[in-house]
């Protein structure tokens, strides 16, 4: 009983740690005054994170949207409503599947790249040998990481959501028939800027400075050997995946319930 | 891949990123630029306004000429004071016109249709329509319709 | 034994009771102990380094040598003593003064470090982008000359992927002397080369501290290749110091663990087997009883 507390213990205190150094960085790298010379880095940064995941979002978004119009249509053409479907595409696309869909694909292919890529400038002491030429590498290599990611997530959001709304109106409009004007109309009239989209918006910065803090963090605090490095990738994904769709419920709950 | 080029590509991603935000704000959510200046107000009363909302449209002849912007209860009558944003390019609204609420097909969102009368004095900003027919409420003709049949 | 550590312990500081004045010695450690969780890596070692010369500190691997220059660099700090550096308490100070004097040292790791998206031109380019305010063309050149002394200027658009293991350390002196270091620290410089290559960087190593007058210190357990070139050499093991002196009176030495390192026999006083149970009574016991206790 006691050696079960005393483990208890013991996780709690190395939860705790791990905490305390993800937040370290995290005030490292986007507390202190951003260095201007350093957007060259955030530019390619985000070149890295956010027009080489584009391929995979439009892809996704596109489907994604295609299936929604297919199932959305077979239901509501039951009640002879199938002019809201646009509507209901819209909506759900905006506020919930636009930013919790692209967030995950972002921690799977933007996330685990970071996280291999720091873990391997550790594991090659590139970490270290910048550290003793006296540049800082939070500040060197961390923060831009981190700027991009932020600035990139909500971008590919509204592209996952506008291609996906594309997808559904190819399905639903031109494939299925549903009448061009009451898609658009019924989608117009229902989705408000202020109470979806921008929430829709909020939620994806969130979800953006989650994935990319996990992810950089993963890789700073990695074991610098091969398997370390595996390690780090896997949590990376688990972790923000897990992070992103809790957050998304306690998120909806506070935006959406008020 | 040079710097030059990777700085182009990601100029263009920001752009797209803009595009999409406000191809969202246009087409998706109906967000119109600018609309303060180019409508005018008209006021209606209804007695029943069902489930007429904000931004419902406002159609002449099935063509959208404006939105609903503000739905109010008069306070002294108990009727529904319903303000509209008429676009100000349809200026010959006639003063007698009517203002009836109808429903875009059977399930559909309500919307506030406009037949035009025959007077030659056109309505201007923050007049009020007089003819109005309100919402037809479904379960109001059902009983009507039982009421009548026994 | 003991006298003969004594004796050189006298070796090493031999050259403190003659000049009296401190400024002779670049780096100076005292009573440094640092611990990794449980284990003591370095216990209470002492160890000064002079000015312009090559001292290296040997000994056999795991016994915090790495961890030393990292203490001189300033990334670990010493749970007691004291590491001073070109007159700086280095454990006392603030970043941004711990970033300058870092300035005044360059490092080549033991697999070289170089940063892998830029390339060989580029790598050597970055302390002096950094750290300076030149312009391109005169940074331009200043790497070419830096290329140019360890060989690799024709090199110089090739990414480090592309780069054999001797050539990427050669590019990773030519970036730790971009700033003109007052102190190269060479971490294993010798582990894994072939023995042109391991020529090679001998020769250079030599070279770079006659030319430029830098402070060296070699951390290595290469005994021939460092021996050639050192002035002093440190033999740690166990965290502590266990000879010192020129490489010549290290050879002479009798101490039997000095005596084991140098002549590189398995079996001396660090032992060849693992601590272990009898042998003989290990393989005696039952293998049924074993595996289900």
């Amino acid at each position: 009983m006691l050696s079960r507390l005393r483990r208890i213990g013991q996780y709690s205190l190395v939860v705790l740690a791990t905490l305390g150094r993800a937040g370290h960085i995290w005030w490292q790298a986007v507390w202190r005054k951003p260095q201007l010379r350093n957007l060259p880095l955030v530019i390619k940064q985000i070149y890295q994170l956010g027009v080489l995941s584009v391929v995979i979002i439009v892809m996704s978004g596109f489907s994604i949207g295609a299936v929604l119009a297919l199932q959305g249509y077979n239901q509501l053409v039951k009640y002879g409503s199938e002019s809201a479907l646009g509507l209901g595409v819209a909506l759900v696309l905006v506020m919930e599947i636009g930013p919790v869909v692209s967030a995950l694909l972002f921690a799977g292919r933007a996330g685990s790249s970071v996280t291999a890529e720091i873990g391997l400038m550790k594991a090659t002491e590139q970490l270290s040998s910048m550290e003793m030429m006296g540049v800082d590498p939070i500040q060197r290599i961390i923060a831009p990481r981190l700027w991009a990611g932020f600035i990139v997530m909500p971008i590919l959001a509204l592209m996952f959501s506008i291609v996906g709304i594309w997808g559904a109106s190819l399905v639903g409009v031109d494939w299925l028939g549903v009448h061009e004007g009451a898609f658009w109309s019924a989608m117009q009239d229902g989705v408000d800027f202020k109470s979806h989209i921008m929430k829709g918006i909020v939620k994806s910065i969130v979800f953006g400075i989650v994935v990319t803090w996990i992810a950089v963090f993963q890789g700073y605090d990695t074991i610098p050997t091969s398997e370390g490095i595996a390690n780090a990738t896997t949590r990376t994904v688990v972790y923000s995946s897990v992070s992103v769709l809790i957050l998304d419920f306690f998120l909806t709950l506070v935006m959406f319930s008020f | 891949m040079q710097m030059r080029s990777i700085e182009i590509v990601v100029g263009a991603f920001m752009l797209a990123g803009i595009i999409s935000l406000a191809a969202l704000a246009i087409r998706v959510s109906g967000f119109n630029v600018g609309t303060e200046t180019s409508t005018y107000s008209v006021y209606a009363r209804f007695e029943n306004i069902g489930g007429l909302v904000n931004r419902s449209k406002v159609s002449i002849g099935g063509v959208v000429v404006g939105r609903v912007a503000d739905i109010a209860l008069d306070p002294e009558t108990y009727t529904a004071l319903v303000r509209m944003e008429i676009d100000s390019d349809v200026d010959t609204i006639s003063s007698d016109t009517t203002a009836a609420i109808l429903t875009d097909g059977l399930l559909g969102g309500k919307y506030i249709g406009l037949i035009l009368g025959a007077e030659e004095e056109y309505l201007s900003n923050g007049d009020e329509i007089l003819d109005t027919q309100s919402a037809i409420v479904l379960e109001e003709l059902i009983g009507k319709f039982l009421l009548k049949k026994f | 034994m003991r006298a003969s550590i004594s004796g050189a312990w006298v070796l090493a500081f031999g050259w403190g009771p003659k000049k009296k004045n401190m400024t002779d010695y670049q780096i100076i450690l005292e009573q440094v102990v640092f611990r990794r969780g449980q284990r003591r890596i370095l216990d209470k070692i002492s160890i000064v380094i002079p000015r312009g010369k090559i001292v290296a500190i040997m000994g056999p691997s795991g016994t915090g040598k790495t961890t030393l220059l990292r203490l001189i660099g300033g990334q670990l700090r010493p749970e007691s003593g004291s590491v001073r550096v070109s007159g700086h308490e280095i454990p006392e100070l603030s970043r941004t003064q711990l970033f300058n004097v870092r300035k005044t040292m360059g490092m080549m790791f033991q697999s070289g470090a170089l940063f892998s998206d830029l390339s060989v031109f580029e790598n050597v380019a970055f302390p002096l982008r950094i750290h300076t305010n030149l312009p391109d063309d005169m940074i331009r050149d200043l790497v070419l000359v830096k290329l140019q002394s360890v060989g690799l200027r024709g090199a110089s658009q090739l990414f480090p992927s592309e780069l054999s293991g001797g050539m990427s350390r050669r590019v990773a002196l030519a970036r730790a002397i971009a700033l003109d270091p007052e102190i190269i620290m060479y971490d294993e410089p010798f582990a894994g080369l072939d023995p042109i290559a391991m020529g090679v960087i001998v020769d250079l190593i030599k070279t770079l501290n006659r030319v430029y007058r830098t402070t060296s210190i070699i951390v290595s357990h290469d005994i021939p290749e460092t021996a050639s070139i050192a002035d002093i050499i440190y033999v740690i093991s166990d965290g502590k110091v266990i000879g010192a002196g020129s490489p010549k009176e290290l050879f002479e030495q009798d101490s039997p663990r000095v005596h084991q390192f140098i002549k590189g026999l398995p079996d001396g006083p660090v032992p060849f087997h693992y601590p272990a149970a009898d042998y003989e009574e290990e393989l005696m016991r039952d293998q049924d009883a074993d595996s289900w206790s």
